[in-house]
């Protein structure tokens, strides 16, 4: 009896939370997986179920393929670059340094400003001729470039604002988990004779472990979830260049209103972040020592 | 007790009210896109204020939902849940989109009586195109606008030539762009020639080249497309050239946002967008500046763009004549005028442009009526069945030839085969 009690406790207990879970992540993600066997409905010809075709379209849907591509370049390209920049950013601002304050507000300022703003922003940063980054490269006599324009350059440029956007909250986590390292542990390693660069290799890092797993695990995220500024920016253009698999997702379903192929879409990405998700936990959890 | 006993009586009293309200007034929700710069809700509310004064029974509603593509994510949503405005401005390339969800009644539907089919037949020809199918009007023409050209005076009479006189054809637009292009020693561009604009929609801008070279780029029951035409793949071949043989154009693709900026700039020399930024380039360009025509090949031309009054299916009947009431006196040719005057967009009947006050507008500033005498070469934007899909792919294929990463011909046919591909149910 008390043990059932004690029972009904628990489950009501832990109720509001899975209310919220089950309504808003959980039910969604399988009534996707259930249209995305059916056929779009319109009044005219109601939805039907049609299996697997909606995911036989994807596999020739060669923008899809496009933009998977595109995905795994913007992903390599800004999740190393964002960690790395936020971990020197951290470290830097963690030191005893004059201003310190105005500059780690000055690092933290990207994270704060809402995208299309900042994507506006940058839109005229890359604006051929007259733009910031042609003002730069034209100091050293370089031909103009049409950075957004050009099929070869239009996903670095999103990459780059990526990263720029989000290095900075990274830095929040890092400096945060550095201010938490006693300082007993640099004073013994001056007192062993350690150089500054086996102190952050061998003590600093393995004990920001934690931290960096969780960055990770958010840098993947943001990497299939940042595309706010494309839709300012590029437009997934030229030619699809820079389109990415959310940007499309959207483009699907919410400009062509071909909800039920949308759906098979979205199936496929959570496919990809559940399994990157936990192959990250699974590999890294044994190389991370948490105190 | 007393909480609870004095709340009922509110609910009550409240319920009274509304009902009340319901019995003598109609509501009618109002979608409405934020496309344009400037005090824009502001007017649209001063409209709204005034037409209640006037029509005491009917409480219009306008609602600002964002950009054109958000305002009809949200209008279809809400349709969808069974719940839609009663009446918004959206594309007048959604028509199609809005007919295959069944969410729209046809204009032509509601307005029955003589008065009110006089009214609809006395919109600019080449507005309807775009608002007509079947035999039945969807949409009233409310904020249209055409492609026309700028061009910077000053740089004109730099390069020697006379500041008066745009280009009129092709080979004269060449010519003067070979002439305004500036390049310094080491040989890089400070100034180009023309600009057409290719980010975003390239397919509202290359319709002014196929419209000028001859040809029509869909049928009007929007299920059939012409992209690898001969005459369209001409017009394509020009368009890179302006870029890649006669060297008069930025070469890429040239963002739609930054255009007037780079004619603000200098940057370039003439430029092709809507007269929609009329207003934006007399406030910002720093020198004296002309707005003409397009210039034409075999022929002028340029689409129409902008949007259109619907009036959506699920609402009452009374809504619906309510809503008719709204759009009829919102284009009175009076406020038409006003409107025009007030945005930059082209006032949408002829009656409109013959008010005193455009008549007075039009004297002091010539250029605003450059859009309206193009309207006789206009022609419709391309719209179709599944219309977003099926201008993406021609989009893709212009960017495509403007990047040199299909020559044009084989561009156009790969568009072609995918509109095709999209549209066979459609044919049957």
């Amino acid at each position: 009896m008390n043990r059932f009690q004690a029972n009904i406790h628990g489950w009501l207990l832990l109720l509001p939370a899975a209310v919220l879970l089950v309504a808003f992540t959980h039910f969604p993600a399988v009534a996707t997986l259930w249209q995305s066997f059916f056929s779009t409905g319109k009044p005219n010809r109601p939805a039907v179920f049609v299996g697997l075709e909606n995911y036989r379209t994807l596999i020739e849907d060669d923008v899809f393929w496009q933009s998977l591509w595109n995905n795994v370049w913007y992903a390599v390209g800004t999740i190393p670059v964002s960690i790395a920049l936020a971990l020197v950013m951290a470290l830097a601002v963690n030191r005893g340094l004059r201003g310190r304050a105005f500059l780690r507000m000055a690092y933290f300022t990207p994270t704060v400003l809402p995208m299309i703003a900042v994507a506006n922003i940058w839109l005229f940063f890359f604006t051929p001729q007259y733009g910031l980054l042609e003002q730069a490269t034209g100091l050293f006599g370089l031909p103009s470039h049409n950075w957004l324009g050009s099929p070869s350059t239009a996903l670095v440029c999103v990459i780059a604002v990526a990263v720029w956007k989000e290095a900075g909250f990274f830095m929040i986590f890092y400096l945060a988990a550095l201010q938490q390292i006693p300082p007993v542990y640099a004073e013994a390693a001056a007192v062993e004779g350690a150089g500054r660069w086996y102190y952050f290799r061998r003590i600093v890092f393995p004990l920001l472990m934690p931290t960096t797993l969780f960055v990770l695990v958010n840098a993947v995220i943001n990497s299939f979830r940042l595309v706010d500024h494309i839709f300012v920016m590029t437009r997934g253009g030229p030619d699809n260049a820079s389109s990415l698999v959310l940007f499309y997702l959207y483009e699907v379903g919410f400009k062509f209103w071909d909800t039920a192929y949308a759906a098979a879409l979205t199936m496929v990405l959570l496919a990809a972040l559940a399994s990157i998700a936990i192959a990250q936990f699974a590999l890294l959890e044994k190389r991370t020592h948490y105190r | 007790m007393s909480l609870k006993r004095s709340l009922n009586a509110l609910v009550a009293a409240a319920a009274l009210a509304v009902g009340a309200a319901h019995a003598q007034q109609t509501e009618i929700s109002f979608y409405y896109p934020v496309a344009v710069g400037g005090p824009i809700t502001k007017i649209i509310d001063g409209l709204a204020a005034d037409f209640q004064k006037e029509n005491p029974g009917i409480k219009v509603t306008p609602i600002y939902a964002g950009t054109y593509q958000e305002t009809i994510v949200k209008a279809l949503t809400a349709h969808k849940s069974g719940n839609p405005p009663v009446t918004s401005v959206l594309l007048s390339t959604d028509m199609f989109t809005l007919i295959d969800e069944d969410a729209v009644v046809a204009v032509s539907d509601l307005a029955k009586s003589a008065e009110d089919q006089a009214w609809l037949s006395g919109f600019y020809p080449a507005f309807m195109f775009n608002s007509q199918t079947g035999g039945k009007v969807w949409g009233v023409p409310f904020q249209r606008s055409t492609i026309v050209l700028y061009w910077n005076k000053e740089a004109f009479k730099e390069a020697g030539l006379d500041p008066n006189r745009p280009p009129a054809t092709w080979s004269e637009m060449v010519e003067y762009a070979q002439k305004l292009t500036k390049r310094d020693a080491s040989g890089n561009v400070t100034q180009w020639g023309v600009q057409v604009p290719s980010s975003g929609f390239p397919y509202w801008l290359f319709q002014g080249f196929t419209t000028q070279n001859g040809v029509e780029l869909m049928n009007s029951a929007g299920t059939e497309t012409f992209y690898d035409k001969p005459e369209v793949i001409d017009a394509l071949q020009f368009w890179v050239d302006l870029s890649r043989k006669h060297r008069v154009m930025a070469p890429g693709v040239i963002e739609w946002g930054t255009t007037p900026r780079d004619f603000f700039e200098r940057k370039t020399a003439m430029m092709w967008t809507t007269t929609g930024n009329l207003t934006n380039v007399r406030n910002n360009a720093k020198f004296d500046f002309g707005v003409a025509m397009l210039p034409a090949n075999k022929r002028r031309g340029s689409p129409t763009g902008g949007g259109n009054f619907y009036v959506f299916k699920k609402s009452t009947p009374e809504q619906q004549q309510a809503a008719l009431k709204f759009i009829r006196w919102i284009t009175t040719p009076q406020r038409a005028a006003q409107w025009g005057i007030d945005t930059g967009y082209v006032a949408v009947t002829p009656a409109a442009w013959e008010t005193p006050v455009m008549k007075k507008y039009v004297e002091g500033f010539p250029a605003a009526a450059v859009a309206r005498d193009q309207l006789q070469h206009a022609v419709a934007e391309l719209s179709t069945h599944e219309n977003q899909r099926v201008t993406k792919a021609l989009n893709d294929g212009l960017q495509a030839a403007l990047t040199g990463a299909k020559p044009p011909a084989e561009a156009m046919r790969d568009a072609q085969r995918e509109a095709e591909r999209i549209l066979r149910p459609f044919r049957r």
